[in-house]
């Protein structure tokens, strides 16, 4: 006997497939619900269709693999879930009716998402990014059909002026303005640029949006190119992308399938064409002009400006850059107009930003917040507090051209201006919180590691420059700094900074000023005192055994990878420090806290 | 057209000249390093930057085109500054080995370091230290001494059209190499060591041979073709040690490999010098009345006997053009065949 179709019950899994997804086991956890349900149906002569609804990135990556399951109305969402979850909830939740409570989200979930305004991440957790009817089932390529049928390129680089739209990207230049200048640039041939070279350490958000909502950025870029006059595209995507390039290239094929990529789009004169370019790893090549360069396919390095590339970019024709976040939010502004955009954020830097929260705090993921919100309420509410409620130290914004800055100024707006003004920048999103374990000079260490290992070379200050602040970095954090240091340190930063050809060289110094700024103490410490605060540099501490506490377990020599310990059982151990390589196991290991760090 | 007013002085020149352009015009001097007029911009050494009023930072005076109502500023104290560090900058990763360096006295690094009287540095640290290992004949590398100003690979590009140079690797570690670091092989036209403006790249021919002193310059054009490329050949003990060519000239200071490297045969022992005719065997000098005597017999005699076409001319390509119509014109209508041809055209 066979039943209707609307008689069947219908039922949905919705499993988060983004970068944090797949990593968690996404594709298995599919896997493992289509067994599960076949399974069952089998064995209980059960009939019901399901729908396995691949999304993109969620958020909230830290209780990855997330998983919706929906039955009829009802809609419930699980968290942390595991391949082997699927049967458990199949049976219990589908065939009983009773939601399994041991993974269901909990409050922490809806404080993490309570000070959240999801523009560009609203579709991107809950469509499928391989489907373009499911983009175009939310309204996607609406506004496309909007400017198409009646609204000329004037009108439209107007409407997202009136936006007041910044890029992305870092430098928050407005975007309206980048359009008309390049509109107003002579020539026939002009280019729209995705950026899509995403570098800064732990920032995600563009892959995110590509992964998750490829047809956004397309639609972004179809408008850009009609307001701009362009009739051909690029997107320069990181080859380390490889998810995000192979949705990206299905949604361009399945915008061509239906002739939204193409000629004459939607019946206009019109014709659009998008091509991939995939980057070679080099993180330089995220500055425009280094970008160019790469794409024509010269090596990575940026030339000054002027000219910019408005006015001579690729193949020195007219070029529009813009972020991936930058031109996803565009469909959303088209659509539901300026004034709607222009209403969300402060004076000057308007709409939503995404941010890549992580480091040491409780929620991390990747987050969408009004611009204004302070970085507090990101840290505390959002982000949940830190992680074994120690104590807050700094938050680096903006990457390696960003700055760290203190809990004095937690109450500081997330904004262009606010950020700039205690040393920072909003940068392309990277947001790492950190706590009182945290040593700030070895922090700074950090990112001009990755700034002069990125560094192309082409301009002295930057090629050698950063290469001194490294080495001055790494003495002071050996030990070996020297009195003079932080004044070197502050001489060169400023030199650095002003004499470097582009971006990253004149960004570069700024983890190093915004970290001698409020954590001075922290330097004259390592340098006079020989002691980091934090005790992270390994030079600077010593482990010892507290023979009041030590029971003389052998748990710390056995941890001991040097053969640093010895001791009788049952008697105070010993830590010889000729002989330690400062590795902290025997410190982690011991139960009775009788090892201290000095 | 843009008026721009440089240190004080007010100039009216076309909208895509650069400040440095527009401030030679007024012969006002800005050091610069990377650049090369004959070359496109580069930008890299920093070593021209200028304020202009209302701009945040300083920017290169080489690579910004002027633009109306602009006011520049060429040698402010903080200008002189920032050029001290980054030539501070520069030192700190060089060798300074002027003691033993080929371009020692024809150096633009070290004339910077004597005016600026750098003697201590702020900076040390690592310095990068490489293998010379080039097998060919021409060129030798030395890349702890190059600064990374990009004339050579602008002049292999731009000029010469080979790009068997380019930038390679990154931050610190950057270099100057050849594809996958094979060595060196390319037309060794020497472009690129004419244009270094340091001892990183130096012709073996005349390592150790001596560098300016003692050295005479003579102006002369170079015989091996047509083009008749002006050279400067340095020669000491009557002998030649280098050959170079001035920027002024009409072939603009470029040459070609037979031009700046093969001047050797000038000085060998093998080359003829006079006239020779073979006579049982061996050569026996001549004098040139004999030798174009015995030419023309043998050319007559030949042609009665077999008929002009049993004749034929070939033509070498480092006569001139007048000399290569001149000769093509004595075979057709001196001997009268059309059996005339030109070694550039094998």
């Amino acid at each position: 006997m066979q039943q209707g179709d609307e008689d069947k019950k219908k039922v949905t899994v919705r499993v988060c497939i983004g970068t944090g997804g797949l990593a968690a086991g996404g594709k298995e956890v599919i896997q493992a619900f289509k067994k599960a349900i076949t399974d069952f149906c089998v064995d209980l002569d059960l009939d019901f269709t399901c729908h396995y609804q691949k999304v993109g990135c969620r958020g909230f990556c830290a209780r990855d693999v997330l998983v919706d399951v929906v039955d009829g109305e009802t809609s419930v969402t699980y968290q942390g879930i595991k391949p082997e979850a699927a049967k458990r909830i199949v049976q219990e939740h589908l065939i009983e009716g009773k939601p399994v409570t041991e993974w269901l989200i909990d409050d922490s979930y809806y404080a993490f998402h309570d000070k959240q305004l999801k523009i560009l991440l609203k579709d991107c957790g809950t469509i499928d990014p391989e489907d373009i009817q499911a983009y175009i089932n939310v309204g996607g390529y609406a506004g496309m059909k909007k400017i198409l049928s009646g609204m000329t390129p004037d009108e439209v680089i107007a409407g997202i002026k009136a936006s007041g739209l910044r890029g992305r990207g870092g430098a928050g230049f407005p975007t309206g303005v980048k359009w008309e200048a390049c509109r107003k640039a002579p020539g026939d041939a002009k280019y729209i640029v995705c950026n899509a070279d995403e570098g800064d350490p732990g920032a995600f958000m563009d892959r995110s949006i590509i992964e998750g909502n490829p047809h956004s950025v397309i639609e972004g870029m179809m408008i850009a190119a009609y307001a701009i006059g362009s009739s051909l595209g690029y997107v320069y995507i990181r080859a380390e992308y490889p998810s995000a390039v192979e949705r990206l290239k299905l949604a361009i094929a399945q915008a061509h399938e239906i002739g939204y990529l193409g000629k004459n789009i939607f019946g206009s004169d019109f014709s659009f064409d998008l091509r991939i370019k995939l980057g070679a790893g080099a993180f330089v090549c995220g500055e425009e002009t280094a970008l160019i360069a790469s794409i024509e396919g010269q090596r990575g390095m940026p030339r000054a400006k002027p000219p910019f590339p408005v006015h001579r970019g690729l193949w020195d024709k007219p070029t529009v850059i813009n972020n991936v976040e930058t031109l996803s939010n565009i469909p959303y502004i088209i659509r539901n107009g300026a004034e709607w955009y222009a209403s969300i954020g402060t004076e000057k830097s308007k709409g939503t930003k995404v941010f890549a929260l992580t480091g040491k705090v409780k929620n991390t993921g990747l987050i969408e917040v009004p611009m204004g919100i302070r970085l507090g309420e990101i840290i505390y509410d959002i982000g949940g507090g830190i992680i074994d409620n120690k104590e807050f130290k700094a938050v680096q914004t903006g990457g390696p051209s960003g700055g760290c800055i203190p809990a004095s100024l937690l109450d500081t707006p997330v904004d262009y201006e606010s950020l700039a003004k205690v040393g920072s920048i909003v940068g392309s999103g990277g947001m790492v919180v950190l706590d009182e374990t945290d040593c700030m000079v070895n922090i700074a260490k950090f990112f001009l590691e990755f700034t002069q290992a990125e560094s192309c070379g082409k301009c002295v200050p930057c090629r050698i420059g950063t290469k001194r602040l490294l080495e001055i970095l790494t003495r002071i954090t050996k030990g070996e700094g020297r009195e003079d240091d932080i004044k070197l340190l502050e001489d060169l930063c400023a030199d650095v900074r002003v004499t470097s050809l582009c971006g990253l060289g004149q960004t570069a110094p700024n983890p190093i000023l915004s970290t001698m700024k409020y954590f001075r103490d922290e330097y004259e410490a390592h340098i006079r005192d020989k002691k980091c605060p934090a005790k992270v540099c390994k030079d600077l501490i010593t482990f010892y055994v507290i023979e009041e506490f030590c029971k003389g377990c052998g748990a710390c020599m056995r941890a001991c990878p040097a053969g640093a310990i010895s001791g009788e059982k049952k008697k105070p151990h010993k830590i010889d420090p000729s002989v330690c390589i400062r590795c902290g196991a025997c410190f982690d290991v011991c139960k009775f806290k009788s090892v201290g760090r000095d | 057209m843009a008026k721009v007013t440089i240190d004080g002085k007010t100039l009216t020149v076309a909208e895509n000249t650069t400040i440095l352009q527009a401030a030679k015009l007024l012969k006002i001097p800005i050091p610069t390093l990377c650049h090369h007029p004959k070359l496109t911009p580069f930008g890299g050494c920093r070593r021209c930057i200028v304020e202009i009023k209302g701009m945040p930072r300083p920017v290169t005076s080489c690579t910004t085109p002027v633009s109306d109502g602009m006011e520049v500023s060429t040698s402010t104290p903080y200008i002189e500054s920032l050029r001290k560090t980054v030539l501070e900058l520069i030192l700190s990763d060089h060798p300074n080995d002027c003691m033993t360096c080929e371009q020692a006295g024809n150096c633009s690094l070290q004339d910077l370091a004597y005016e600026y009287g750098i003697r201590d540095n702020r900076f040390g640290g690592e310095r990068r230290v490489y293998e010379t290992r080039d097998g060919n004949p021409f060129i030798e590398r030395d890349l702890e001494k190059c600064i990374m100003c990009g004339r050579c690979v602008k002049v292999c590009d731009e000029v010469q059209g080979v790009e068997a140079i380019d930038f390679g690797y990154r931050g610190f570690m950057s270099k100057i190499c050849t594809s996958f670091e094979q060595d060196l092989e390319c037309e060794f036209c020497g472009q690129c060591v004419s244009v270094c403006p340091t001892g990183a790249l130096t012709g073996k021919l005349w390592i150790r041979k001596g560098r300016r002193g003692g050295q005479m310059e003579t102006d002369t054009t170079c015989p091996y073709c047509g083009t008749g490329c002006n050279v400067t050949a340095h020669v000491k003990d009557n002998d030649i040690l280098k050959i170079t060519s001035r920027e002024k000239t009409w072939n603009e200071g470029w040459l070609c490999v037979k031009g700046r490297f093969g001047y050797r045969f000038v000085q060998s022992p093998e080359r003829l010098k006079k006239p020779m005719i073979k006579r049982n065997g061996a050569f026996e000098e001549v004098s040139w009345d004999e030798a174009l005597d015995h030419v023309a017999r043998r050319l007559s005699e030949i042609k009665e006997k077999h008929g002009a076409d049993s004749l034929g001319g070939l033509s070498s390509a480092r006569c001139t053009n007048e000399e290569n119509y001149a000769f093509q014109k004595f075979i057709r209508a001196g001997i009268g065949t059309n059996n005339v041809d030109h070694c550039a055209r094998l």
